[in-house]
């Protein structure tokens, strides 16, 4: 990859050049670099914990980067205002883990809360919308229920009508599978891909659900203690000679990844008294 | 320990609360500056004004009663040694307006309107609502910080004002209807005594600062709150506790400032 120059390149609408990022003194992100193509599905893998929550954060936004850039359709994320991410932000989606519905909201409320917002439409005008990104996720029938009468699949299928109510060039899923049974997963899985084609979106997924991810994205990045240690087709990965990918990949409990959290010799530490 | 640490550790401490009072002046200004926003989102504001103090009347009506009621009994039985019963309702509503009505209100807003703040905004904070707003392109502070800002500080002083009438009925109640003092003198002698300004007034102004410190204090530590459970919990206590202290000690300078010539 190029280091960087102000010049993006047009064929990824997100481009991560030599990202630090640390909580603390503690190192989340070393010098990551990363290029997601417009129009496929990118995901992003990587164990729990290893800070693809606060990558998708970094990518909206919501944290600056100690150094490094993040170019977003060609805009420098960190050196924005809150206005002009403001602006940018409304042609982000982002579907949270944990659907972040207004509680004090009704479903038809929530996915109308963007387009009263920031639209001037009729009312009339954001109950068609509001009905037609409803009918997308199939939920046109519950738009009366409010955020508490939901299983955990309807939200995320609400949550997901509400990214895409502004009509989005890019939408960032937040571990979209974890915790779901397998019906609602084979429903959010078959959701992100269709709007992904139909609508012409970007989409990011960061997830750890390695099956789910490699029959639904073009292209996968695996993160691990704060780097980027491989990418490519879900293919490719999969016959990844690395042992780290390997391991996460087929999902044996040792390898790179200890089965053992560092501790002093064994022996010894019984032979303490 | 030696000396050079213990200086150490002073000036970080120091630095520790500079820091923190810095924090939350820095977010009373965000909030100030979000206020003419407001005015075209009334409808956020009525919805906070019910929630904040429409919510919180039966408790301070409650109390109210019965404090009045209290502080009409223990008064008779003191003034009634020296034949001055007559001053009760004098008596009853300048400890209630200038002093009582705005302190005990206070403190039951920290509790009732204070502590449901906190717990409300740190629980969208834990379940990603304030990050998804964000997300949304929609400032939180402004959609959710500021209609419950101001909402508490109009809410107080009408609260306040609500104890202390609730309260000199109360006595009333107890003075007049029970112990036999005389109905007129009681009424007058308040008429008289109480002055407009000097009581009245300065007690609404203890009201508005007590109202200004809890919401404040409420909704800095909502928003705040370390995004889990136990963190929105322990930001409930904080806001219930600090808050006490803040009103205790404003009041206590306050009282100074108004009356102590
Ligand atoms: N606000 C925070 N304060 C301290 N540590 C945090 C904070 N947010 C995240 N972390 C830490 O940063 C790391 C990465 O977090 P996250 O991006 O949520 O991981 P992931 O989404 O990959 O599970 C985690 O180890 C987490 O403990
Ligand atoms: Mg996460």
């Amino acid at each position: 990859m190029d280091p960087l120059t102000e010049k993006p390149d047009p064929e990824f609408l997100v481009q991560i050049r030599n990202l630090n990022y640390r909580i603390g003194n503690r190192a989340i992100h070393k010098d990551i670099n990363l290029d997601i193509p417009r129009g496929k599905v990118t995901t992003i893998m990587g164990p729990s914990g290893c800070g693809k929550t606060t990558l998708l954060r970094l990518i909206g936004g919501q944290a600056r980067a100690h150094s490094g850039q993040i170019l977003v359709d060609g805009i420098n994320v960190g050196r924005l205002d809150l206005n002009g991410l403001f602006t940018l932000r409304k042609r982000m989606g982002m579907m949270f883990q944990s659907g972040a519905l207004f509680t004090d909201l009704s479903v038809f409320d929530n996915i109308a809360f963007p387009l009263r917002e920031h639209t001037t439409l009729s009312e009339s005008m954001v109950r068609h919308i509001v009905l037609m990104k409803l009918q997308a996720v199939g939920l046109r029938g519950a738009r009366e229920l409010f955020p508490a009468e939901l299983s955990g699949g309807m939200a995320r299928r609400v949550a997901l009508a509400r990214a895409i109510a502004l009509d989005p060039m890019m939408i960032m899923y937040d571990e979209p599978f974890t915790g779901q049974d397998p019906i609602t997963v084979g429903i959010i899985m078959q959701l992100i891909r269709l709007l992904n084609d139909t609508l012409g979106l970007t989409s990011i997924i960061v997830s750890h659900d390695v099956q789910e991810v490699c029959t639904i994205s073009d292209q996968l990045f695996m993160l691990s203690d704060g780097k980027v240690i491989s990418h490519g087709s879900p293919d490719q990965m999969k016959r990844s000679d690395s042992e780290a990918v390997q391991q996460f990949m087929h999902a044996f409990p040792d390898g790179p990844v200890a089965f053992h959290y560092p501790a002093a010799d064994y022996f010894e530490d019984l032979m303490q008294t | 320990m030696n000396i050079l640490d213990r200086f150490q550790r002073l000036g970080q401490n120091s630095e520790n609360l500079l820091a923190q009072v810095g924090a939350r002046g820095l977010f009373l200004l965000r909030i100030l500056a979000g206020i003419p926003a407001l005015l075209g989102h009334m409808k956020l504001f009525v919805q906070q004004l019910y929630a904040v103090g429409a919510q919180t009347l039966t408790i301070i009506a409650v109390s109210g009663m019965a404090v009045g009621m209290v502080l009409g009994l223990q008064m008779y039985n003191i003034l009634v040694d020296i034949s001055a019963e007559n001053t009760l309702g004098h008596v009853v509503a300048l400890s209630l307006v200038r002093e009582l009505g705005p302190v005990l209100t206070g403190l039951l807003f920290a509790g009732r309107a204070g502590s449901a703040l906190t717990a409300e905004i740190g629980l969208m904070k834990a379940t990603d609502q304030l990050a998804g707003m964000e997300m949304m392109a929609v400032d939180p502070v402004k959609r959710i910080i500021v209609p419950r800002f101001v909402a508490g500080l109009f809410s107080m002083p009408m609260l306040a004002a609500i104890f202390s009438a609730i309260g000199i009925l109360g006595s009333y109640f107890v003075g007049v209807d029970l112990l036999g003092v005389d109905e007129g003198a009681f009424w007058s002698r308040m008429q008289a005594q109480v002055d407009p300004y000097g009581d009245v007034l300065n007690g609404v102004i203890k009201s508005l600062v007590f109202g200004l410190l809890v919401t404040w204090i409420a909704v800095y530590e909502g928003y705040h709150a370390t995004a889990t459970t136990e963190g929105v919990s322990q930001a409930t206590t904080r806001t219930v506790v600090h808050s006490a202290f803040a009103i205790l000690g404003m009041d206590f300078i306050l009282t100074g400032l108004m009356f102590g010539d």
